[in-house]
């Protein structure tokens, strides 16, 4: 299956090349700031894990790499030029593409119809022209069982899938549309440990293909299993940015169960 | 590159054994129509067994026509709610667009089409700002359209009554331009014997059409979408806004459609009319399957809740019986329809793993 994703990655993408840039990195929501100074790089062929508590400005990050909100202090740049998003379809355009734990699909929508949903094959440019129904089915059914996704009938709703088989879709959707960069919000916080399993396997396939994976979680374990660079946020600052080599997963433990604030706490605590 | 391909057995495919095809019976409960088709079977049996006046086909003629003058803003109120949205300014909005067709071009002695055209902008205007308010301000449309309908209910009588000093508006059967728009809204055809009114063509050519967006085209697939998951549908870069914004003006639209029908078959306008039916639009669209969540209905389903109107609002006359029934029998179809709608939405929503 790595074949498939390979296949369908930018042949352009170089290991290692910086796609998106964060510099000094900002945002306010009215008198409040949920991040300040956050500086990040997304590499080719990497997988960038931000780590972090409720609340510690993760979601705002890739709220603003994903163009839902714009971010108001710092630069953003991807590929090397400067970018201000202000919808998804812009962030959509230059590749950055975003799968949700709990809104990546519809429901109530058929696996074909999910698979294509944003991006539909019609017969002609002209309003309310067909949708090429047979292509649609057939390259959504495809393309998830070369991913090893075996749906029983493209047509039932994606509802009925488990919660894994409905993040692999929607990360196979996101790459089989062009994503070079792939962000992944708390891919695994409703799994189960063979449902994780499965989609850290297609995090690690993302990466190898070559695409820039941001992957949010405030799992350290998962985290360490496919992570190359780690950044950990408490309350919308970084307290942590390091390789993979200059870290190790007790340290990362640590830190996210409350680092020197723990220390404190088991003080208090003793008896 | 490719060192991990061979260790990856991605997926569960093991999960394909687990995974037990539905029977016919189970998947044919799924479509959204099916219920209000049945209905419709049984509602009609029974009225051609206890209402001899209803089997003929002139009563089929006017029990269609009585559906269409429902079911044409029906079709389009269910596929906004298809959208997750509501109107409940489209029962008044028909009265709204018949006045200002026929008071505009009354009061400035205009050529008729003059006023269709303006009472069409004016239609869509409305349509317009209910989406916009909707999307700009989050409020529900449930609220946002309460809201347009009392305003449109207030102007619909100010208006007419400050103009014309009286509650309806002037006949306009003597107008430039009268009898081409009667061709158009609300003349009739010969089938055989029997009169069939030109609205039951116009509505059937709605329904094929919103039949075809629905399920055949990229916008009703972003309908469903914003529907069914908004956030997940604005993520994937489908425009929320404009789909939702189509949608309301979808309605006002066939309630434009429907205003021009009653002003050109009664040649003048009652101010007061049209309260009350946007309710009646609401329940044919569930009735015919539509869940009141959005994501989820069909234009058949709506059209086939439309016909169950117009039947038992005439064959309760054709059997003799009191018409204040209907409206409790419109009630009670309402529940059951609610009750079926949420039996399907946990068939279809649920993991069926035998």
């Amino acid at each position: 299956m790595t074949d498939t994703i390979s296949e369908h990655a930018d042949q352009s993408l170089h290991e290692g090349e910086a796609l998106v840039e964060m510099k000094e990195v900002g945002k306010s929501y009215g008198a409040i700031r949920a991040l300040r100074g956050v500086n990040l790089t997304v590499r080719a062929g990497e997988v960038t894990c931000v780590l972090g508590d409720n609340g510690a400005g993760k979601s705002t990050l890739i709220k603003i790499i994903s163009g839902l909100h714009p971010h108001n202090e710092g630069t953003l740049k991807v590929d090397g030029r400067e970018v201000h998003f202000s919808s998804p379809r812009e962030a959509l355009d230059h590749g950055i593409a975003t799968v949700y734990q709990d809104l990546a699909v519809v429901a109530l929508m058929e696996v074909w119809r999910n698979f294509f949903l944003g991006s539909e094959m019609t017969t002609s440019g002209i309003p309310l022209s067909a949708l090429k129904v047979k292509d649609m089915k057939r390259i959504a059914d495809e393309e998830l069982r070369k991913m090893g996704i075996v749906v029983k009938d493209i047509d039932q709703p994606i509802g009925e899938l488990s919660g894994g088989q409905r993040q692999c879709v929607a990360i196979a959707r996101a790459v089989y549309f062009g994503a070079r960069v792939l962000i992944l919000d708390e891919p695994t916080a409703a799994l189960g440990v063979k449902q994780s399993g499965v989609v850290l396997k297609y995090t690690a396939a993302a990466r190898d293909a070559g695409l820039g994976v941001v992957f949010i979680t405030h799992n350290p374990h998962h985290a360490y299993l496919v992570g190359d660079h780690f950044v950990i946020l408490k309350l919308g600052q970084a307290v942590l940015d390091r390789r993979r080599s200059e870290v190790d997963l007790d340290q990362l433990t640590r830190q996210m169960a409350g680092g020197d604030e723990l220390t404190e706490l088991s003080h208090e605590l003793q008896r | 590159m490719s060192q991990t391909s061979e260790k990856q057995a991605l997926g569960a495919p093991a999960e394909d054994t687990n995974r037990v095809q539905l029977g016919f019976l189970n998947r044919a409960l799924a479509r959204p129509e099916i219920g209000a088709l049945v209905a419709a079977i049984v509602i009609g049996i029974f009225f051609l067994v206890v209402a001899p006046p209803f089997r003929s086909a002139e009563s089929l003629a006017t029990v269609l026509y009585q559906s269409s003058t429902i079911g044409i803003v029906a079709v389009a109120v269910g596929m906004l709610m298809i959208g997750g949205e509501f109107d409940l300014s489209a029962g008044v909005m028909v009265t709204t667009a018949g006045l200002v067709n026929a008071i505009f071009s009354y009061q400035n002695n205009l050529n008729l089409w003059v006023g269709a055209a303006l009472s069409l902008v004016v239609a869509l205007a409305i349509g317009f700002l209910n989406g916009y308010l909707v999307m700009k301000t989050g409020i529900a449309s449930f609220l946002i359209t309460l809201g347009t309908f009392f305003v449109l209910q207030g102007v619909n009588l100010g208006v007419t009554k400050r103009v014309t000093g009286s509650v309806s508006t002037p006949n306009i059967d003597q107008m430039n331009g009268y009898s081409q728009l009667q061709k158009v809204f609300a003349s009739t055809f010969q089938v055989g014997s029997v009169n069939v009114s030109i609205t039951v063509v116009w509505w059937f050519l709605f329904v094929a059409l919103a039949s075809w967006v629905l399920l055949r085209t990229k916008v009703g697939n972003w309908i469903f979408a914003v529907g069914g998951n908004q956030a997940s549908a604005r993520a994937v870069g489908v425009p929320v806004m404009k789909v939702k914004i189509g949608l309301f003006m979808t309605v006002s639209f066939l309630a434009w459609f429907t205003g021009m029908h009653t002003l050109y078959r009664f040649n003048t306008i009652q101010a007061g009319n049209g309260v009350g039916n946007e309710f009646l639009y609401i329940i044919a669209a569930v009735v015919g399957g539509t869940l009141l969540t959005g994501g989820y209905g069909n234009a058949i389903g709506v059209a086939i809740g439309s016909f169950i109107f117009g039947m038992t609002s005439l064959c309760i006359v054709y059997a003799g019986w009191d018409p204040n029934w209907f409206r409790a029998f419109l009630g009670v179809m309402l529940l059951l329809a609610v009750l079926v709608n949420l039996y399907v939405k946990k068939l279809s929503t649920s993991r069926k793993v035998g």
